[in-house]
């Protein structure tokens, strides 16, 4: 088990760099990890880890490769299945539901439901290559939400209008730059109004000169503020710039937590300390 | 000589006729079995994969020509009569539908496992994430190795000359034995027939390739 997450038991989001407005976190956590556990045959990646997101908050994971961040979120995008632990979305379990009383393994309608709340940007986009730009972010409104045609293109405009692609509607994304392919992706997440959003590294596979953009688009979007984050990436500029809480984890554990100021400032752990110097 | 060809002329077109009824349809079966076998291999129910793949192994591995006969003179023993043009489209349908499973299936799993996950992440419930998201990804994929898969079983519905069926071969045998002289341009003009049919079907499955990926690659 892990020492650095006993020693501060509740993160609750209630850090320094609260969104305007809101309430601090007295409501119950967007996302909840309880002693979650994941192996891999007998190779257990994942030793346990506890950690709370509060509503509205941005989280960034920061850690070598191989350190579990991205299967933290992929958990939680119902991807992969912990072995053990609970999560719990909004207090309810995910991976799991009641029934006679008793917590047994989620079935496929419990997850359908639970993922309402939950949405996933991916490393390698993901867009439908079949379907123009329009279609990517219009699809899922469609056909999950129950929207009609004109609702769901409406909302979608406006989301490709954020992302900066209003004027790439009638394109397919084999058009497009990865920086651009990766804006729509954001907007195809963005337009299903998760409650927490995962961003699985989401400019690692983009060229040098196309991570700026997007990453300025998830900026935009965290100042908005109402949708948590849980940001996996290798931008510390970025994590500091746009996080309220910075997780450092290393080989399947949280090592330190804390505000972005403080992590990067005063690093407390020596593994820390060496991830950190290289990116100086 | 002219006279001659035009006397065979309304024999080969009578030929053709039934050929071209026999490839469509048993193409037609073929496609549809192939599809439900194809996706019943990845089904997440095991007896439904353990019964595809029975069937894939079964009639993949037996002659057409035995399975035909089976189909046209065995099973009247079991009580079922099939018509000729019946019997051909089952036993070709079936013998044909086993290869397309196998095609079904690979285009499928070739389909990167990112796109299901782009899916499941923005809650399609599993039958749309096989309906919109994946299959006319793999259909893409599908299209070169059914084409070649829709030639042989053309080239195999000459098979169905032995169930006594009228096709282009058959009527071939029958001007060859009226004939005999003219044997090279009879046989001739028989390969000719069925290359072009052939040309048919590539051009089709070319046309429809275009059409699937315009604009996309």
């Amino acid at each position: 088990m892990d020492t650095a997450t006993k020693e501060e038991p509740a993160f609750t989001g209630s850090v320094s760099k609260p969104h305007q407005g809101k309430p601090a976190a007295s409501a119950v956590p967007v996302v909840s990890y309880r002693d979650v556990k994941k192996s891999y045959g007998d190779l257990e990646v994942l030793h346990g880890i506890d950690l709370d997101i509060a509503a509205g908050e941005k989280v960034a994971l920061i850690g070598p490769s191989g350190s579990g961040k991205t299967t933290l979120g992929r958990m939680l995008m119902t991807l992969e299945e912990p072995t053990s632990g609970v999560i719990e979305v909004e207090g309810e379990p995910l991976w799991q539901m009641e029934r006679n009383g008793k917590l047994v393994r989620a079935n496929e309608h419990h997850l359908h439901r639970m993922r309402s709340k939950i949405g996933m940007v991916f490393q390698h986009f993901n867009l439908f290559p079949h379907m123009k730009v329009l279609r990517n972010v219009t699809e899922a409104p469609r056909k999950v939400l129950g929207l009609d045609k004109e609702e769901a293109h409406d909302r979608a405009v406006e989301m490709l209008r954020k992302v900066g692609l209003e004027d790439k509607l009638d394109v397919y994304p084999s058009k497009l730059s990865g920086g651009q392919k990766q804006r729509v992706a954001i907007a195809r997440a963005l337009v299903m109004r998760p409650k927490i959003m995962v961003f699985d590294e989401v400019t690692s596979a983009l060229d040098p000169e196309l991570v700026g953009e997007v990453l300025a688009v998830i900026k935009e979007i965290a100042e908005e503020g109402e949708m948590a984050m849980m940001l996996i990436t290798h931008e510390m500029d970025f994590a500091r710039d746009v996080a309220d809480r910075v997780i450092f984890g290393a080989d399947g554990r949280i090592v330190e937590s804390g505000p972005p100021q403080e992590l990067f400032g005063q690093p407390k752990s020596d593994r820390l300390k060496s991830f950190l110097s290289r990116f100086v | 000589m002219v006279s001659k060809w035009l006397e065979w002329l309304p024999l080969m077109w009578e030929g053709l006729l039934i050929t071209l009824q026999v490839t469509f349809l048993s193409a037609i079966v073929a496609l549809i079995i192939a599809g439900a076998a194809g996706l019943c291999r990845i089904s997440r129910l095991k007896w439904l994969r353990g019964l595809s793949y029975t069937y894939m192994l079964l009639f993949r591995g037996i002659s057409l020509l035995v399975l035909l006969f089976w189909v046209y003179f065995v099973l009247p023993f079991l009580g079922i009569e099939l018509s000729k043009m019946a019997a051909a489209v089952l036993a070709i349908g079936l013998n044909y539908g086993a290869f397309g499973a196998e095609i079904v299936r690979s285009s499928i799993l070739a389909v990167p496992k990112g796109q299901w996950e782009a899916a499941q992440a923005l809650n399609f419930t599993s039958a749309q994430r096989m309906i919109r998201v994946v299959f006319p990804q793999a259909l893409i994929r599908m299209l070169p190795p059914m084409n070649n898969l829709m030639i042989e079983l053309l080239k195999a519905t000459s098979l169905i000359y032995f169930i006594t069926l009228t096709d282009l071969t058959y009527q071939a045998m029958i001007l060859r034995s009226l004939y005999l002289p003219q044997t090279a341009q009879i046989f001739g003009l028989l390969l000719i027939l069925y290359f072009i049919i052939a040309s048919v079907i590539s051009l089709l499955a070319r046309l429809l390739e275009r059409k699937l990926t315009a604009g996309r690659m």
